[in-house]
């Protein structure tokens, strides 16, 4: 497939072959530690086009695009800018020479001007050295006449609304004159009426004869403004098509159409009764209307693109966030939780998405991890710690989940992340829970340490532990639960029961 | 299993001497040092002499009991700047119930001849509430601590001088100025390190105190309430400075609004030699006793050389700083590593 595709935008190109492409990457690779984030990918932009880089959460794209803007340096592998080879060692090179990005998290300094946002470290200055406001407000106004945004220049930044930040961000980038743009999600912040406007400029842009990679998740947009699509998934290049000769079935299937070879020890076991059911549950410009229920012995995968709402959920029923409507019943009682303390009352456990940020205590050893949760609840006598069981406790656990370590002193920064994995899982287990919530339960894991944990998460079930697990692995979903539920923009799109479930069928409900 | 103890005997033996133990050594090096120079310099003895002994230590036993409750304050990964300040309020409110009936122009007249407890009571219940007004503020308007603190130490020396309008509280009762006689100076101090130190180590206090410093979003997700668990620490770093304002003004025989000027930075500074942190989540009341006695050890040896007081700040300020760096630089190599 992807070799016929490229042919046909080689020979589609026809009278332009001529002209050299704007940009080219060759067999770039770029490790990080545990995880191959692209496997020798190519990528070829033609001036004057929108060319669409589509895959899940994961597939590379935002990787390979901060190597082109000169974020992350390649292992292997080189980048042309119109023909010739560059190394870009910070933003500022790449800037230099001639590529741009417009990040998805807003960098602005919302103290300043949207003037002096714009023309950072590039000031217009006067005969004595000093900033040019004058000429300042003009440029900016001469940039904004241009691409038809009326905003005043000399308005401060914390000012703005989201979108007009967005817009700002824009035109900053724009305003370098780059040949090559680069516009991670730029619409994930604005709203219908912005969406049309960007779009128009990206249509004057284009008319300049500048190359532009978009990088969305959505497929409406792909098929409105893309003239090429290239499709990455797992850290590889798929291939490379116009984006007249897809539809979005098939452009879905290229993304998700991997071989399910692993293997997972799913078991089927009995369920039992509804243990959670959440009703119309929702937190203020999160998510709306989020509505489940999940059983005993019970594994509810939750999949859905990274900003669906997944980890929002899943914070708000164990308190992290108390949610703004909604109910949430808990063994067929309705309760109300406000703090995660609440919610260990009530038997439930969270896994939290990000291990560093929010599960490790990293100067601490790894008893002193495991057993935090436990000490929270039990095992304490007139404020002393029971020393000799908890300790005992922690030993078990680490062994029963065959943590590798020299001792249960050993801090815990010094173990493997499938290690420290499990002995997070460990925290939890000791509390006994009867409502798991694993958020990303096997991310940046060994392949064993991932099988472990699998097979644990399906022994749980098998004790009538309900689980709901998030992951934005799709084998992982597909291949560990019973229903999957699917979410995107705060909504939920679909439940799916194991057989429907397929990697189409859900990516279609995620990616709407 | 096998696995496992392969990687013990691959990388265990390297790191098992506590932190204490180098800081232990940096003491002793000090020691030896003016030691050395005694010698050379005075052709006397500066270890050998159990009064100086007694005296270094004594000197800085109430910046101890301040430093003993900052560095559990640092463990949570906040500071506490208020602690010179409160103790000065603390000597004052102690004192002023402290007085005999001989002076005539008491504070509190009807409170005169009172029994040594009260204004030991007054003194260290005034400042636990310092402290749990800065816990409280910490906790629930979400203000840094670093301002929270300062406003407390600002706020809390106004109070010291407002009491008597400036003028110092005195003629204590013998009772009450035993407490600060001889020895008991230390013997409270190293109470208050063991008492501290145990809680650290095999309470759910300390386990908390700790787990928050190291990462306070896992530490709420595991089901700690954070908040009025820092309302805890602090109003605990309140009352060790509220004792140490009763132990000073016992010490001096008078309350005085000036009294434990900068001991803040001091304790701190013990805190930070000692080993804590700034980070949070690392941190031994058993450094912080080194590295108290190391500022001790550091004034005492000084004035037996007869060295200026400047000169003494000076080097002082150049020891805490290269604290801090080799705390940095031991998190830079754990980093790598």
């Amino acid at each position: 497939m992807s070799l016929s595709t490229q042919e046909a935008v080689r020979e589609n190109k026809g009278a332009a072959a001529q002209q050299k492409y704007l940009l080219e990457v060759d067999s770039v690779r770029k490790e990080f530690p545990g995880v191959v984030a692209l496997d020798d990918v190519n990528l070829r932009i033609r001036p004057g086009t929108v060319h669409a880089l589509m895959g899940e959460n994961g597939a590379g794209k935002s990787t390979l695009m901060k190597i082109i803007a000169g974020i992350y340096q390649p292992d292997r592998g080189e980048v042309r800018l119109g023909g010739k080879k560059v190394q870009m060692h910070t933003p500022l090179d790449a800037l230099e020479q001639g590529v741009a990005m417009i990040h998805q998290e807003l960098n602005l300094m919302p103290f300043m001007t949207i003037a002096e946002n714009i023309w950072i470290r590039r000031e217009p200055l006067t005969k004595l050295g000093f900033v040019d406001h004058k000429a300042l407000r003009e440029n900016t106004q001469k940039l904004f006449d241009r691409l038809n945004i009326s905003l005043d220049p000399e308005t401060e930044v914390r000012d703005l609304s989201i979108a007009n930040r967005q817009m700002v961000e824009i035109a900053k980038a724009i305003s370098y004159e780059s040949d090559v743009l680069i516009m991670d999600e730029p619409t994930s912040a604005l709203t219908d009426r912005e969406v049309e406007h960007l779009f128009q400029i990206i249509a004057s842009l284009k008319a300049d004869g500048k190359g532009i990679v978009y990088i969305t998740h959505k497929m409406d947009e792909v098929f409105e403004i893309a003239d090429d699509v290239s499709v990455f998934r797992d850290g590889k290049y798929i291939g490379t098509d116009l984006a007249s000769n897809l539809d979005s079935d098939q452009l879905i299937r290229m993304m998700v159409g991997r071989e399910i070879t692993q293997m997972f020890p799913k078991e089927e076991v009995p369920i039992g009764d509804v243990v959670l059911s959440v009703k119309d549950l929702c937190l203020d410009g999160v998510f709306e209307n989020v509505s489940f229920d999940l059983r005993a012995g019970e594994i509810l995968g939750v999949a859905g693109l990274v900003g669906s709402g997944r980890t929002n959920v899943a914070e708000t029923i164990y308190g992290v966030t108390p949610a703004t409507a909604g109910t949430i019943d808990v063994f067929g009682e309705t309760v109300e939780i406000k703090t995660p303390a609440e919610a260990m009352d009530h038997g439930m456990a969270l896994l939290t998405e990000d291990r560093k940020d929010t599960g490790l205590f990293l100067m601490l050893d790894i008893q002193e991890n495991m057993q935090i949760a436990l000490l929270s609840q039990d095992h304490v006598k007139g404020g002393f710690v029971a020393e000799s069981t908890v300790s005992k406790l922690c030993k078990e656990m680490s062994d029963a989940l065959r943590v590798k370590t020299p001792g249960m002193n050993e801090r815990i920064e010094n173990l493997s992340g499938g290690n420290q994995q499990k002995v997070l899982i460990g925290r939890w287990l000791l509390t006994k829970p009867r409502i798991l919530i694993l958020d990303e339960p096997t991310r940046g894991i060994d392949v064993g340490a991932k099988a472990e944990i699998h097979k644990l998460i399906t022994k749980l079930a098998g004790e009538g532990v309900a689980v709901l697990m998030i992951s934005s692995e799709m084998p992982e979903v597909l291949g560990m639960s019973d229903r999957v539920m699917v979410m995107h923009e705060g909504h939920v799109t679909g439940i799916l029961d194991r057989a429907e479930a397929d990697q189409v069928s859900v990516m279609r409900l995620a990616s709407n | 299993m096998a696995n496992a103890t392969d990687v013990a005997e691959n990388n265990a033996p390297a790191r098992k001497l506590p932190v204490e133990a180098n800081i232990f050594l940096v003491l002793i090096g000090i020691a030896v040092f003016f030691e050395v120079l005694g010698w050379i310099v005075k052709g006397d003895t500066f270890l050998f002499n159990p009064q100086r002994l007694l005296i270094m230590v004594l000197q800085v036993s109430i910046i101890g009991l301040l430093a003993i409750g900052v560095t559990q304050v640092i463990i949570t990964g906040g500071i506490d700047l208020s602690s010179g300040s409160v103790l000065a309020l603390s000597a004052m409110v102690a004192a002023s119930f402290a007085q005999t009936s001989d002076y005539a122009r008491a504070v509190f007249p009807m409170f005169t001849d009172m029994p040594f407890l009260v204004p030991v009571f007054a003194g260290i219940a005034v400042g636990a509430l310092a402290g749990f007004i800065n816990g409280s503020l910490i906790a629930y308007t979400a203000i840094p601590p670093f301002i929270a603190t300062l406003g407390m130490m600002v706020t809390a020396r106004g109070l010291a001088r407002y009491y008597t309008k400036g003028q110092p509280i005195s003629l204590l009762s013998e009772e009450y100025m035993w407490l600060g006689s001889g020895t008991i100076p230390v013997i409270i101090f190293l109470m208050a390190a063991v008492i501290f130190h145990i809680a650290l180590r095999f309470t759910r206090y300390g386990k908390f105190t700790y787990a928050t410093g190291a990462n306070v979003q896992a530490a709420k997700v595991s089901g700690i309430n954070v908040g009025r668990h820092l309302i805890k620490v602090y109003t605990l770093a309140g009352l060790l400075a509220g004792l140490g304002g009763v132990v000073a003004a016992a010490r001096a025989g008078s309350g005085q609004a000036g009294m434990g000027l900068a001991y803040e930075l001091d304790a701190i500074a013990a805190a930070v030699i000692g080993g804590t942190s700034l980070a949070g989540g690392v941190g031994r009341i058993t450094g912080t006793v080194i590295g108290t006695i190391i500022l001790g050890t550091m004034m005492s040896g000084f004035t037996f050389l007869g060295i200026d007081a400047y000169i003494q700040d000076i080097v002082k300020g150049g020891i805490i700083v290269a604290a801090v760096v080799a705390d940095q630089y031991r998190q830079r190599k754990r980093a790598k590593a």
